[in-house]
């Protein structure tokens, strides 16, 4: 199987987000910074997938110089190509990432072959646009489908499982297709010595996008509104229980 | 006109479409769109949240949800319909079917808005940690409505139902829902009235033994953190956050969580909650309604046991 993974480097904001001064971005100053948790399972995903059924797969960014971090993460955990797309300056809208995603999806595939799966997570946990990835296989002319949490593939098909409120739905897809993941698809692994020595290596290609702005425009970021509670500390240690439990009866949590 | 989308499964109708109806009612006349011959039966539920007309379409590859059917059907009645704003649920399926529509119609698509202003729309980022103040330019604006964001207070009329045609390809039935299984009926985690979380402080998978002691004394359920799903120590059904599962119990119990933002963010609708935790400087502790300052290890069984010695 030939396998793509679409990723985004965002900031791991801890307590707290801040905003920066002129509002247009979060405060990175003193925070690391990570793909999403669906991403990083996609990864996860296509690596298993590639064990299981042969193949290879490649990951790919549209985003700063710096996401060659991510890119040699998504390597050290065993896939084995990597394209940058390296953009400038604040984040591009959901319709222009998707439209150079598109672009460079075509000319990797017109160099080696098509791609039999495309995922991406099910939505950028900083941005949160939710489209993307549906973008992009709307532009392939695939199938997709979002929210994704088990794959099995069954010759040109793929079962895929989702998480709905009544139960769990199958969807059944043939390849070539699109899927956006969602954390608990799998547990990810931890890059071993030998895969982050290997990922130094990798030659990350570069291309830089070429794609016009869409229609959304961001103005500014805003804090949400936050809740302020003045805690009441009902006690230290094994002492306090007493105290939980008168709580847990005045609130009638215990009849 | 205002054109919502209703979220449905074979007929039922979601509680996310009557808070984007009630939404919608503040923008201008109301009509509603529902898809499948399944959903025929909600003109009056749709009537009960002010839409004035209910469209109907339905089509051989509508037997059951399929979101590139689904968002096909929304691309033509905008063209149809001419609305000049389109809202769907902030939700797994009202976000997917709406960008599915916003990528056959190629125009720009804002997902979980909290706010309409006139020219400025303010929507959540982040899993609702934070906020994004956006403007549009589209010749329809094709939205989503955050999910818990407007309340779903009814303004009855008589809806009036009228067929829609729609053309689509059999080729769209590549995407339907072909099989589920049901789950199980009993407490999940979204809506357990008490929910007792672990978090990395647990220390190790056998470490939850105490606090699901804990949670069958006061009919409730396990939760866990990010920390503690990336361990193996629960599986990632339990995990509560950005990433997890909302909840919003009556009670929230959080032991050894430190109350990252994107832990907060799952758990902040909960009517009450307690954090467990060492440090009394933790996230957690500080924007708790009630804390004990302990080892976790020690004051859960502690309130396990007093719970029981007042039962009897
Ligand atoms: C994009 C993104 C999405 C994320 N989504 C989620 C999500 O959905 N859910 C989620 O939970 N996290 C999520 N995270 C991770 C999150 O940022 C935190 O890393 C995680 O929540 C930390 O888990 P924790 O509180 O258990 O661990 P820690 O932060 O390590 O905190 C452990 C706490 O336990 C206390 N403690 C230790 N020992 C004891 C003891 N014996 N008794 C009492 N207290 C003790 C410590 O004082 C500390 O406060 C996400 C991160 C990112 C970047």
């Amino acid at each position: 199987m030939r396998i793509l993974v679409c990723v985004k480097r965002v900031p791991a904001p801890g307590a707290r987000i801040n905003i920066a001064a002129d509002g247009q971005a979060v405060d990175t100053a003193f925070l690391g910074f990570t793909m999403s948790p669906h991403e990083e399972c996609a990864v996860e995903e296509a690596v298993q997938l590639v064990e299981r059924h042969g193949g290879e797969a490649t990951v790919l960014t549209l985003g700063p110089s710096e996401a060659d971090e991510q890119l040699r993460y998504a390597a050290s955990l065993g896939v084995a190509r990597a394209v940058l797309l390296p953009i400038t300056g604040p984040d591009w809208d959901p319709q222009r990432t998707a439209s150079a995603i598109t672009a460079a999806i075509t000319d990797l595939e017109a160099a080696d072959g098509a791609f039999d799966l495309i995922l991406f997570g099910n939505e950028s946990a900083d941005s949160g646009g939710f489209q993307v990835g549906i973008r992009v296989a709307h532009a392939l002319g695939r199938p997709m489908v979002n929210g994704i949490k088990g794959i099995d593939v069954d010759g040109d098909t793929l079962r895929a499982r989702r998480e709905a409120d009544v139960g769990v739905e199958v969807y059944e897809v043939p390849m070539p297709a699109v899927l956006g993941v969602k954390e608990g698809i799998n547990l990810p692994r931890y890059p071993t010595l030998k895969g982050r020595l290997a990922s130094k290596k990798v030659d990350v290609a570069q291309v830089v996008p070429q794609a016009e702005a869409g229609g959304q425009q961001m103005v500014r970021l805003l804090p949400a509104a936050e809740q302020v509670s003045a805690t009441v500390i009902l006690g230290r240690g094994p002492d306090a229980a007493a105290a939980v439990v008168d709580m847990l009866q005045e609130i009638g949590v215990l009849k | 006109m205002i054109l919502v989308v209703v979220e449905h499964d074979r007929g039922t109708m979601s509680p996310a479409t009557w808070e984007a109806l009630a939404a919608a009612r503040a923008l201008g006349e109301v009509h509603a769109l529902t898809i499948g011959e399944a959903a025929d039966g909600l003109v009056d539920q749709i009537g009960n949240f002010g839409a004035t007309v209910v469209h109907q379409v339905h089509g051989d590859v509508l037997g059951d949800y399929g979101p590139e059917a689904w968002g096909e059907v929304v691309a033509q009645a905008v063209k149809a319909l001419d609305p000049t704003v389109v809202l769907a649920t902030g939700t797994d399926r009202g976000n997917e079917v709406m960008a599915h529509a916003a990528a056959r119609l190629d125009m720009p698509m804002v997902a979980n808005v909290i706010e309409f202003g006139s020219d400025e729309l303010t929507r959540v980022r982040w899993g609702g940690s934070l906020l994004e103040r956006c403007r549009l330019d589209a010749p329809v604006r094709l939205l989503t409505v955050a999910h818990h964001a407007f309340a779903a207070d009814e303004s009855p009329v008589a809806a009036s139902a009228t067929p829609l045609a729609v053309e689509l390809d059999p080729v769209l039935s590549r995407t339907l829902v072909r099989d589920r299984v049901e789950r199980a009926a009993g407490v999940t985690l979204a809506t357990a009235p008490v929910v007792v979380s672990g978090g990395r402080g647990v220390g190790s998978a056998e470490g939850f033994a105490p606090l699901q002691e804990l949670a069958a004394e006061l009919g409730g359920v396990v939760g866990c953190s990010r920390a503690v799903t990336n361990n193996g120590w629960r599986n990632h059904t339990d995990q509560v956050g950005q990433t997890g599962t909302r909840i919003a119990p009556d009670i929230y119990i959080a032991c050894g969580i430190s109350g990252a933002i994107q832990h907060w963010v799952g758990a902040m609708a909960s009517k009450k909650i307690l954090a467990i935790n060492t440090d009394p400087e933790a996230n957690m502790v500080t924007k708790a309604d009630y804390a004990v300052i302990g080892d976790l290890h020690q004051v859960v069984p502690a309130i396990t046991a007093e719970v029981r010695r007042r039962r009897g």
